[in-house]
């Protein structure tokens, strides 16, 4: 089972982006076509959208590839959105970067505190990620009761506005740079190896003088970082912290990586498949407001897109069970 | 797989944690007690039972697919669902309640199928249509929203009237529910089904069972159940609206697992569950009590059910 993954890998990890690609190529297609107008303007909008959920989309994937599944994930980016939010309101320039670090140190702590909890007590991550999640959203309430706060001018233009006459928005930059900064140095490291043996084989991994556990808690604290950087964009983007504005990125989060091709067997998946999945779960709505549809059926349709995909490879992995 | 349960051997080991758990409730109410003498009587049990009785059903719900191994994100969707169709469509008279839970059925049997037929995770299938159902109702609640939403009021007065003044009508209900799946659990073939889906699927297959059919009913009944939780959530808060089930997705889990229902499956009993369910009531009314702030309430209630759930853990192992 394990050779199978590894030969699978390659080709796999090639072709889930790629299609993915193909489906975002198909609706920037149709959005030009009955949107005249499509320029920089909307694709600065669709990359803020996009901003967060990718960035969720990666802490949610660092998690799944060491083998666990953070259900807390939304509630860590609440609470980072929110401290970010208050602490940087009024702030200067440099006391703001020291906030960013701050919120950054909170996350990765909530994130690998999920990790030992479940280390230590035995009680699977499923149920400890639900119930810190619960815990964690009532810190963000107590940081901000409701919606406000705000961040520096430096911050808020650094993620608006694009290169390329703002054909290539920042915010979509905002996306890249954690990932050659955080991803791939851990993905090339030790750690990185630890983490993705955690996820795809546990005995294996103790046999070969790794503690899985380890490895567990590598992928939540990579998640923990992303989640930091999913909080701040959050802030940056809208200008202000919202304490219960994060629930929506637990669900999307796991949607996103699903549909990007991490298998949630965990020890499977790079950033291109999430990335672009979100980039398409976020231009959903958008794309029904050009084409005059309601955009409260955006929801549906990404639940609907989920469970097909879902579907049609749960069906395709049995298929290929039954032939081996 | 990993290794060879030897439950069951012991008949007094698989009951201790019941006792652990019952003396939790026990030791909770009297420490109650002691802080607040005043407060502890005939009516603060009885609106124990009261609030209880829609987390009984949630349990319920959540149990069910627990023990086959799985778990269901859904619950609240479904209770929703249930519940604002419902109050939508007071033209259907008694139809509306049999609307309302028909629908959180097919939510329950869909996932079912996707899990059981093509082979989907249950965290996702069940998260994936728990999108799919709040986005379909947000659009809805759009369409209706000149209609007037209108609780009927038999399920006002099941939500919460008190038969004598003392016994809630919904506990009631509860207790006749629970009886009957209590029975089902341990006495009928389906209820052993369960378990043993839970315990190890691939062996009842190999036996012959059809495994989809089990899964699919026990999604079902999850759906149909959480959708009877929904419709009794609404009954006592009289107004139904899209957010009307949301706090209740961790207390749904959490009740069985306190009550000693294992996420892996196969292992546990309602009993416990229900067990759960009154010690995270009693839980909530101490906090309320307490005057704890909505925020500060969240914490130390999520920090207890960790802890609970850690205790039990050790304790059953």
């Amino acid at each position: 089972m394990n050779q199978k993954s590894f030969a699978s890998r390659p080709g796999k990890i090639l072709t889930v982006p790629a299609s993915l690609l193909g489906v975002l190529a198909t609706m920037f297609a149709t959005t030009a076509f009955v949107h005249r107008g499509f320029g920089p303007f909307d694709l600065e909008s669709l990359a803020l959208v996009a901003l967060p959920l990718a960035l969720a989309a990666l802490a949610q994937m660092c998690v799944v590839i060491a083998g666990g599944i953070d259900l807390s994930l939304g509630s860590v980016i609440a609470l980072s959105n929110v401290v970010a939010a208050r602490l940087m309101q009024d702030a200067d320039l440099s006391t703001s970067l020291l906030v960013a670090v701050l919120v950054l140190l909170v996350a990765v702590l909530c994130s690998c505190a999920n990790a030992i909890i479940s280390a230590v007590s035995g009680i699977p991550d499923v149920m400890v990620t639900l119930t810190t999640g619960f815990i964690y959203g009532g810190l963000a309430l107590l940081v901000l009761n409701q919606p406000g706060g705000g961040a520096p001018d430096e911050f808020l233009s650094a993620v608006s506005g694009g290169l390329f006459d703002g054909w290539l928005p920042n915010a979509l930059l905002a996306i890249v740079v954690p990932v050659l900064l955080v991803w791939l140095p851990l993905r090339r490291s030790r750690l990185g190896l630890f983490m993705f043996a955690a996820g795809s084989d546990q005995v294996a991994a103790l046999r070969s003088g790794t503690n899985p556990a380890h490895g567990r808690l590598i992928g939540f604290a990579a998640g923990g970082v992303f989640a930091a950087l999913a909080g701040l964009s959050l802030t940056f983007t809208t200008g202000i912290g919202s304490p219960l504005g994060g629930s929506f990125y637990t669900l999307a989060s796991v949607a996103a990586i699903t549909l990007g091709g991490v298998s949630l067997q965990g020890g499977e998946g790079g950033p291109a498949g999430p990335i672009i999945a979100s980039i398409i779960l976020a231009f959903i709505p958008m794309l029904l407001i050009f084409v005059n549809i309601d955009p409260n059926y955006g929801q549906v349709i990404q639940g609907v897109i989920l469970v097909l995909v879902v579907m049609i490879g749960g069906a395709l992995g049995k298929r290929q069970q039954r032939i081996n | 797989m990993v290794s060879v349960s030897t439950r069951n051997q012991e008949p007094v080991s698989e009951n201790r944690p019941l006792i652990v758990l019952y003396g939790l409730l026990l030791a909770l109410c009297t420490g109650m007690w002691f802080l607040q003498p005043q407060i502890i009587g005939l009516a603060w049990f009885s609106n124990i039972l009261l609030f209880a009785a829609p987390l009984g059903f949630f349990a319920a719900a959540q149990t069910i697919v627990l023990l086959t191994g799985g778990i269901d994100l859904s619950v609240p969707a479904c209770a929703t669902a249930s519940a604002y169709l419902m109050a939508t469509n007071p033209q259907l008279g008694v139809l509306a309640v049999a609307l309302g839970l028909a629908f959180a059925a097919i939510i329950g049997a869909v996932n079912g199928v996707g899990i059981a037929v093509f082979g989907v995770t249950p965290l996702i299938m069940t998260l994936a249509s728990s999108l799919v159902a709040i986005g379909g109702l947000t659009v809805y609640s759009q369409a209706v929203m000149g209609r007037a939403s209108l609780v009927p009021d038999y399920i006002v007065t099941l939500g919460t009237s008190k038969l004598g003044g003392i016994v809630p009508i919904n506990a009631i209900f509860w207790v006749l529910f629970s009886l009957v799946l209590v029975i089902v659990l341990r006495r009928t073939g389906y209820g052993r089904l369960l378990y043993a889906l839970g315990d190890n699927a691939g062996a009842t297959r190999l036996s012959g069972v059809r495994l989809h059919r089990v899964q699919i009913s026990s999604y079902a009944l999850s759906g149909f159940l959480s959708g009877t939780a929904g419709i009794l959530l609404v009954g006592s808060t009289n107004a139904a609206d899209l957010g009307l089930a949301n706090t209740y997705l961790l207390p749904s889990v959490a009740a069985p697992v306190i009550g000693g229902v294992s996420i892996f499956g196969g292992k546990g009993s309602y009993i416990g569950a229900i067990g759960g369910a009154l010690v995270l009531t009693v839980l909530n009314s101490f906090l309320t009590f307490y005057n704890a702030s909505e925020p500060i309430k969240q914490i130390i209630y999520g920090a207890i059910i960790l802890l609970l759930a850690a205790i039990y853990n050790r304790i059953t192992k």
